[in-house]
């Protein structure tokens, strides 16, 4: 199991250093073979030539692409000194760089933002869990039924309906009609129940299209394992049905379960662009689409290398907890 | 409970009464029926047997036969597990040791399910839970049934695991399924079926997914147990050597029906139904002088939702116009005594019979 | 039996295409030190930590025409060898003939010749057939494969095999789903037929199939045989399938022929205590001799891993005769007989090979008390008898032939 454990951390760090490199790659690569100037997407198109040189100085834009690499990848973890073009700026780790637009540093922004998005992505996780597997559950046990074929339209509608169209039904219906909650994002340090009230729309309009997809999912795979014969054999042994599906069947058919949970959840603290969005939360997501709209590289790419170890942290969760569940997963 | 009839009435041939019999279990006109799509799927249609602690009946018969379907019905698992709007439709009656089944609280067979009676499957791999160690699949199968703390439990799982053969119990009993072999798992199998003691055990296919030789030992501890235990043994197999093995009545299916019931050796040496006569012809026997020529049976296995009309065999029986006015499509033929405690259901004359195989079959086998 | 009609007709049709290269009685297919491991890796690196020894060094003939039997029970590599010799697999080592050409490593280019005249029938009818095709489409596959316009064009070549399979030539057009599982193994068997192949290989061919099926089954394997002069390798656990279809046997052991020999030798006058255990194990359709448990051996526990298999004589851990030459000395295949290989020390009904060699093994003392003290003193006296017949003939003879035999290896 330690060994396990311990081959799956190094294959994760292998695979974040290979992603740094790749993404950095990606983004001041392609623009250069595109024939665009990062310099000056910097400054701005109507930049005179002497500024657009500057920054290309401090940047070290004209370096060759492995010293920037390095010298990106090692800001990353033990800071960096911008000192070409005269001023002297310093990058203490983790330094990701300046933001394009409004020359922050990159890291305090995604640290302001990342906890808005994480209180979301978790919150509607929870919500998603307990309904998409209840529903999923109860859907399998009465296949065929009138309540099966509702709940499965419910979550076809649910996975099909784009979240700014649920969302702005909620919002329109529940804050703007009826008044119950106050759409504004209040910081969590300030008041609990302000900040409660503000995520519960997005949660739920969240948790609707995951909780769709997971009760869709649980009633597939719930469906195959009761069909398994070691169902069969519990119910042989004499089990009570509760004890036949809520342990013997559950934690089989938890396996998938885990395994997209673990991928939504990585996917989804990358920013839930459109739930940011939709209900303006100050989240990784609103931040990644700003920085889209304005071509804030360093923004764009410190939030991808945040989604990148999010989904890697993620896998790693899943992959020991598989090991936990299957215990063929152990010796193999 | 109604007072126990002794009338013993023709057995096979079912009783309209409904009194419990004095046989251990009674299997009385027994109907398995599954609604599907395409039509009502008659799995076991009538059938009617009875058997006493201390013996094997072995149900022989080829896949679609009824004989799974029969074995899941007595334990009550279609219903058990059974969701959703398209339900099993059973009818008939099924008596073990003076309750009958089908009509008894689910609630109160489930409790006798795994103590009373119990039940050994074709896969052990696919029948134990992957998740679990074997000690703790036991320990479970124990508890349910007995208010005993979980290191008593234990205990009784590793004398069991000793009982069954499997070496060094003690250290095995904390392995999960996949560390064990095909026959392993199948010892841990029947430790697991047998640690309440059960009086009824219901054994499907028990050895065809093992080794020859491993097979041998499974056969083997079978026997042991049920010598040890006395329990009413049933053998679901389509092995005839298998139920040569251990059974000492048998009971051949087709199409959801029993064709021919009796004691091991009548079927054997005095088959009276034409399809009984097709299985031993089809099967190569290493007991004899090699055969020339396998003799199969003709066709394949009848439809279960369009069941031939008449004798379900008629279609593939070499002998189905025989019988005057086209009677074996016509009619079905109901199971009738050709010999003490033996019984088939076929429309040729009993003469006609003993003579077609004194003369025509048992020569080529 | 609408088979029988069948096979007649398409023999008179067949009867021009008819050519054999390989007389009968001749070696069509030779096998000598063939191997198959499988890697296991393991870690990071995907390091190469062992191997599973599914084949690991057998030799053995095929003869023009006639029906090699393979048995032995599962993880014996009975199945990797059918895919070894059928070149579905690469092998490790050892070489492969094929009518006197070397095939052993012949690529994919260099095999298309030879996939005419070679052809495998698998086990499952329901997954070796692609349900989306007609089953005209799935017979006549070899021909397009290959190039092949058969006379007449494909459609006709295709209703023609069906009816020599005993099916009904109008359904062509059918998908496999419409049919039961004895005839999906016919359509298996008309599409290895479909390029006169000369050695079918067989892998299980009937154990998926119902007892009445399976004799249909078998018997259009015979008839086919008859009527093509069709060579077999059928590799099956079923010994009495085995010994209804089989001239000659083979019984593997984890990964290793340990007896090879004429059908009636082998069931009659087993040698390998190997092959008298796998044969008692067979459950026999008497209720006459339920009781007759002594004939019975019973092999202790299970078969070793091919991981690691057991040093010396693989067999030595379960055999209730092995001494000390077992667990260190591999055993040869030798000819000891007339038409009977064996690699044993200690063989059944024969002179023991290691007759200095008396003290058991105590794994052998364990395993010997599941076995009947009426089958120990039989085979000890069969064991004694012959060795005295072989020491009044002129013991020149059997001796020199052993040897010449062991020089061969």
């Amino acid at each position: 199991m330690l060994a396990y454990l311990i081959r799956r951390l190094f294959a994760a760090a292998v695979m974040l250093v290979v992603i740094v490199l790749v993404v950095f790659s990606i983004f001041f690569l392609f623009p250069k073979w595109a024939g665009v100037d990062v310099a000056l997407s910097f400054v701005g198109k109507q930049a005179d030539p002497a500024a657009v040189e500057g920054v290309r100085q401090k940047l070290g834009l004209g370096e060759p692409i492995y010293t920037q690499a390095w010298e990106f990848f090692k800001g990353i973890f033990a800071g960096r000194t911008y000192s070409g073009g005269g001023d002297v700026t310093n990058c203490p780790a983790p330094c990701f760089g300046y933001s394009f637009r409004t020359e922050q540093s990159v890291w305090p922004v995604l640290t302001d933002r990342l906890p808005v998005t994480l209180g979301l992505a978790l919150g509607a996780a929870v919500l998603w869990l307990i309904f998409g597997l209840a529903a999923g559950v109860l859907s399998a046990l009465k296949r065929g039924t009138l309540w099966d074929r509702t709940a499965m339209v419910v979550a076809l509608a649910g996975v099909s309906l784009p979240i700014y169209f649920t969302g702005m039904l909620s919002l329109a219906i529940f804050v703007f009609g009826l008044k119950w909650f106050n759409g504004d994002y209040v910081p969590l340090e300030d008041s609990f129940s302000g900040w409660f009230g503000g995520m519960i729309l997005p949660w739920i309009t969240l948790a609707f299209l995951y909780a769709a997809m997971y009760a869709r999912i649980t009633r597939a795979t719930m469906l195959e394992v009761l069909g398994e014969d070691y169902i069969r054999t519990a119910r042989a042994k004499g089990l009570r049905e509760q004890t036949v599906i809520g342990k013997h069947a559950m934690r089989s058919t938890m396996t998938p379960i885990l395994t997209m949970l673990g991928m939504d959840l990585g996917a989804l603290i990358g920013g839930a662009i459109l739930t940011e969005t939709t209900f303006s939360l100050p989240g990784l997501g609103q931040a990644v689409l700003n920085a889209i709209k304005t071509q804030d590289l360093p923004i764009i790419l410190g939030v991808v290398l945040i989604t990148s170890l999010a989904v890697l942290i993620a896998n790693l969760v899943v992959d020991v907890m598989y090991a936990v569940i299957d215990p063929r997963v152990r010796l193999s | 409970m109604t007072e126990l009839s002794k009338t013993g009435a023709a057995v096979g041939e079912p009783t309209s009464n409904s009194s419990a019999p004095s046989s251990f279990l009674e299997v009385r006109d027994l109907k398995v029926h599954f609604p599907t799509d395409d039509g009502l799927v008659k799995s076991v249609d009538g059938l009617s047997f009875q058997l006493e602690k201390g013996k094997t009946l072995g149900i022989v018969g080829e896949s679609g036969s009824g004989k799974s379907v029969t074995s899941l019905g007595i334990m009550g698992l279609h219903t058990a597990g059974q969701y959703g709007k398209r339900k099993a439709q059973l009818s008939g009656e099924i008596w073990l040791d003076g309750t009958e089944l089908l009509s008894a609280d689910p609630d109160h067979v489930r409790k006798l399910r795994g103590r009373q009676m119990a039940m050994i499957f074709q896969d052990p791999l696919s029948a134990l839970h992957p998740y679990y160690t074997i000690g703790q699949q036991i320990v479970e199968a124990y508890r349910i049934h007995h208010d005993v703390d979980k290191k008593t439990a234990k205990r009784r799982a590793v004398e069991m695991l000793d009982r069954v053969g499997i070496p060094q119990p003690d250290k095995r009993v904390d392995s999960y399924p996949h560390e064990f072999s095909g026959g392993m798992r199948q010892r841990a199998m029947i430790a697991m079926s047998l640690v309440n003691n059960p009086e009824l055990l219901i054994a499907d296919e028990p050895t065809t997914a093992l080794d020859v030789t491993v097979q041998a030992q499974i056969l083997d501890l079978i026997r042991d147990l049920q010598k040890e235990f006395g329990s009413a043994v049933i053998v679901i197999t389509h092995d005839l050597g298998v139920v040569a093995e251990l059974a000492d009545d048998i009971l051949v299916m087709y199409g959801g029906r029993c064709v021919e019931r009796g004691p091991a050796e009548k079927v054997f040496y005095e088959p009276r139904h034409p399809y009984t006569w097709g299985l031993l012809g089809s099967m190569p026997r290493l007991d004899r002088e090699q055969q020339e020529r396998l003799i199969p049976v003709k066709g394949s296995p009848p439809s279960l939702i369009n069941i031939p009309s008449g004798c379900a065999f008629n279609p593939r029986c070499p002998y189905a116009d025989l019988p005057k006015d086209n009677v074996t499509r016509t009619v079905r033929p109901e199971l009738a005594e050709v010999g003490s405690r033996h019984w088939a259901a076929c429309h040729l004359g009993k003469e006609q019979r003993e003579r077609i195989w004194t003369e025509e079959i048992a020569p080529k086998l | 039996m609408s088979d029988e009609k069948a096979v007649t007709k398409s023999a008179q049709a067949d009867g021009a295409t008819l050519t054999k290269d390989a007389a009968p009685g001749e070696t069509l297919l030779k096998v000598t030190g063939l191997k198959k491991h499988f890697p296991i890796k393991k870690g990071l690196l995907q390091r190469q930590v062992g191997a599973v020894h599914a084949v690991d060094g057998i030799d053995f003939e095929v003869r023009a025409g006639e029906t090699l039997g393979v048995v032995g029970e599962s993880g014996c590599g009975k199945s990797t060898m059918g895919r070894l010799i059928t070149r579905l697999l690469e092998p490790t080592g050892g070489k492969v003939e094929f009518e006197g050409k070397d095939i052993t490593h012949l690529g994919v280019a260099g095999m298309r010749p030879l996939r005419r005249d070679v052809q495998m029938i698998f086990q499952d009818p329901y997954s070796s057939l692609n349900p989306r095709h007609t089953i005209g489409t799935i017979i006549g596959a070899p021909f397009r494969l290959q190039g092949v316009e058969p006379e007449g064009g494909i459609k006709t070549e295709v209703q023609r095999l069906l009816s020599v399979v005993g099916l009904n030539p109008e359904h062509y057009n059918r998908y496999p789903h419409e049919f039961s599982g004895g005839q999906r193994q016919r359509i298996g068997i008309a599409r290895a037929l479909a390029l006169n192949p000369k050695l079918v290989v067989a892998d299980e061919p009937v154990s998926a199939l119902d007892v009445s099926i399976q004799a249909q089954v078998v018997n259009l394997l015979d008839d086919l045989q008859e009527e093509l002069g069709l060579t077999y390798v059928i590799i099956a656990h079923d010994l009495s399938v085995v010994r209804h279809v089989s001239d000659r046997i083979a019984v593997m052991y984890l990964g290793k022929i340990v007896e090879l020999a004429d059908r009636d030798l082998l069931y009659r006058t087993p040698m390998h205590p190997y092959t008298k255990a796998l044969m008692s194990a067979v459950p026999i359709p008497d209720p006459r001799r339920k009781n007759a448990k002594s004939e019975r051996i019973l092999l202790k526990g299970d078969v070793p891993s091919p991981i690691s298999p057991p040093s010396g004589c693989r067999f030595h851990t379960r055999c209730w005769k092995a001494t000390e030459i077992c667990r260190t000395t591999e055993p040869p295949l030798l000819e000891l007989r007339p038409g009977q290989q064996v690699a044993c020390h200690h063989p059944e009904n024969f002179a023991d090979q290691a007759p200095q060699d008396t003290v058991l093994l105590s794994a052998a003392k364990e395993a010997a008390e599941l076995v009947a003290d009426e089958v120990l003193a039989e085979s000890a006296a069969t064991s004694a008898a012959v060795a005295a017949e072989v020491a009044k003939e002129t013991t020149g003879t059997s001796e020199a032939a052993e040897a010449s035999d062991t020089t061969e290896k």
